[in-house]
């Protein structure tokens, strides 16, 4: 269970600090949530702050009732935090095998890093020993992205905008692989989405807005509202 | 031949016992083991420490080691091996050098390479620099490497020096002649107070010919590195050189490109790329579990794969 106390969060911008995530309270049991709200809203930033990469100027964070709060990015993961990053790095040199290996904490065998790469939709064999460097498009590398969760079978995964690059056509078999990774390792999965089909399958939706959480709840209770939502422009129908 | 040459051996070439194919091995200044083929001959010079390799035209799939050890406290040594390469040839060259200094002084090896490589033959080179010993003595390299090319022939030399050397000097000329192409790969450590300075010379002669060199490094502590590296085009040719490196703690390293068209059709290109280990890739191996530290040893151990 992830348990975010009171989390706020404030960022310099030029002398001035301006508020980005504003007193966040949200327990997060074993279940698929989705976090969704427009651009700017707090999402990218709270999903690093789950992770250590940022800290937050107020607050803290449990995981299954053990404060973590002070903890750096490498405790974190070996607690069982996981983040896939919405703009994968590259590696001059380290091949797909090996940072599926470094994910998994072990020496992974082809067999495993053909069945982890087949499942993000990408022919294993092409890939298994080429480097994650600039040779790979956007779309493969956020593939290989939610492979290494896949290896680290994390109790809690974060996916941070796991759709961006991926074509449409193939975005329904990432879809099961989230589902599939869920019923294996019973933990939390967050996403953060603004793709309705997976704000669909999530159990629980937490919408925020300007640092804030609006809104939360199952989809049945969310999803009628998103949907519907958004008054158009004051600009344009004042034109109208 | 002692444990320590064993282990310098070992390190250089992979080796556990005799290589395959023909051999030189030269220990501490001396003779140490030699093995000609019906296709390749091994000379000892008579003017000047060092050997002759000649390799008969048509030679394909073979190999020659020639690898040198010292383990001898402040020997220095220079030493001149001329390689023969016949017409259609194909084969690997496999030179390399280990010095182990447990005593304090100096110990020196400079090795002066020189290929002459016919028309149409393909060479693989293959040379690493490797030291040891806990000594105070330096451990120095040298290695001069002058290559010619002739017509349709080609040449691809790989160079490591991962561990263990005070100061290197490698300076590599080459001619390049119609449709012969040379492609040099150097990989480069240096930690402590290390210097390596990496000097090309390359002049494309012919029409259809091209060279592609490229520099892999990282550069730790207080060490230094310096990339030159010159290129001429004198025909319709194609020139490419990059120069990648990661820097360190308190270390300096600096890339200086020189390009030289002299014919309407000569393209050169140099890249040059020194930084810093980027911060994200740090994060994103942290948040696989790894300390700093193991990021840092994985981003490094991948670069110079």
């Amino acid at each position: 269970m992830l348990e975010l106390k009171n989390i706020s969060f404030q960022a310099d911008d030029g002398g001035k600090e301006i508020e980005i995530l504003r007193n966040i309270n949200l327990t997060l049991t074993n279940q698929f949530v989705a976090v969704t709200g427009p651009n700017g809203s707090g999402k990218s930033t709270l999903a690093k702050i789950v992770a250590g990469i940022l800290t937050p100027t107020e607050g803290r964070i449990l995981l299954d009732g053990v404060d973590i709060t002070e903890k750096s990015i490498t405790e974190r993961a070996k607690l069982g935090i996981g983040f896939a990053f919405q703009q994968p790095v590259r590696f001059k040199g380290i091949t797909v095998k090996d940072i599926l290996s470094i994910a998994a904490g072990r020496e992974t065998a082809v067999s495993e890093v053909c069945s982890m790469l087949s499942e993000v939709g990408l022919c294993a064999r092409d890939y298994v020993n080429r480097e994650i460097n600039a040779s790979l498009s956007g779309g493969e590398l956020k593939r290989i992205e939610i492979a290494m969760l896949m290896a680290r079978k994390s109790k809690v995964s974060i996916f941070d905008e796991p759709e961006a690059g991926i074509d449409l056509w193939s975005f329904q078999n990432l879809i099961r692989v989230f589902e599939k990774m869920h019923e294996e390792i019973q933990g939390t999965i967050l996403i953060i989405s603004h793709q309705e089909r997976i704000l669909n399958i999530a159990d629980q939706i937490v919408l925020l807005a300007d640092g804030r959480i609006e809104k939360t709840g199952s989809r049945e209770e969310i999803m009628p509202d998103l949907l519907g939502a958004g008054q158009p422009c004051k600009t344009l129908t004042d034109k109208l | 031949m002692d444990a320590i040459q064993q282990e310098l051996l070992e390190q250089l070439a992979g080796l556990h016992e005799v290589p395959e194919g023909a051999y030189n091995i030269r220990a501490n200044g001396a003779l140490a083991g030699r093995n000609t083929t019906a296709n390749i001959d091994i000379i000892t010079k008579e003017d000047r420490a060092g050997i002759d390799i000649r390799i008969k035209p048509g030679t394909r799939g073979e190999s020659v080691h020639i690898p040198v050890v010292l383990s001898q406290s402040g020997l220095q040594e220079s030493v001149y091996n001329d390689f023969f390469v016949g017409e259609d040839c194909d084969v690997t060259i496999i030179a390399g050098c280990g010095i182990h200094n447990s005593g304090d002084q100096t110990s020196a090896h400079s090795g002066i390479h020189r290929f002459f490589v016919d028309k149409n033959a393909k060479v693989r080179y293959v040379e690493k620099h490797y030291g040891a010993g806990d000594g105070s003595g330096e451990r120095l390299m040298n290695p001069t490497t002058e290559i010619h090319l002739a017509k349709g022939a080609s040449l691809e030399m790989e160079t490591v020096q991962i561990k263990g050397i005070d100061s290197t000097r490698r300076v590599t000329t080459a001619t390049v002649e119609e449709g012969a192409s040379l492609t040099i790969k150097e990989k480069i450590m240096t930690h402590g107070k290390q210097v390596a300075e990496t000097d090309f010379t390359v002049d494309m002669e012919g029409d259809d010919s091209s060279v592609n060199l490229i520099s892999r490094s990282v550069a730790r502590e207080r060490s230094r590195q310096v990339f030159r590296s010159r290129i001429s085009g004198n025909a319709n040719c194609q020139g490419h050189s990059e120069c990648d490196a990661i820097i360190m703690d308190e270390a300096s390293v600096s890339a200086i490109p020189e390009l030289t068209a002299n014919h309407i059709d000569a393209n050169l290109i140099h890249e040059a790329a020194i930084g810093k280990i980027a911060g994200e890739q740090l994060i994103k191996l942290m948040t696989l579990g790894l300390t700093e530290k193991e990021a840092e040893e994985q981003i490094v151990k991948g670069f110079l794969k």
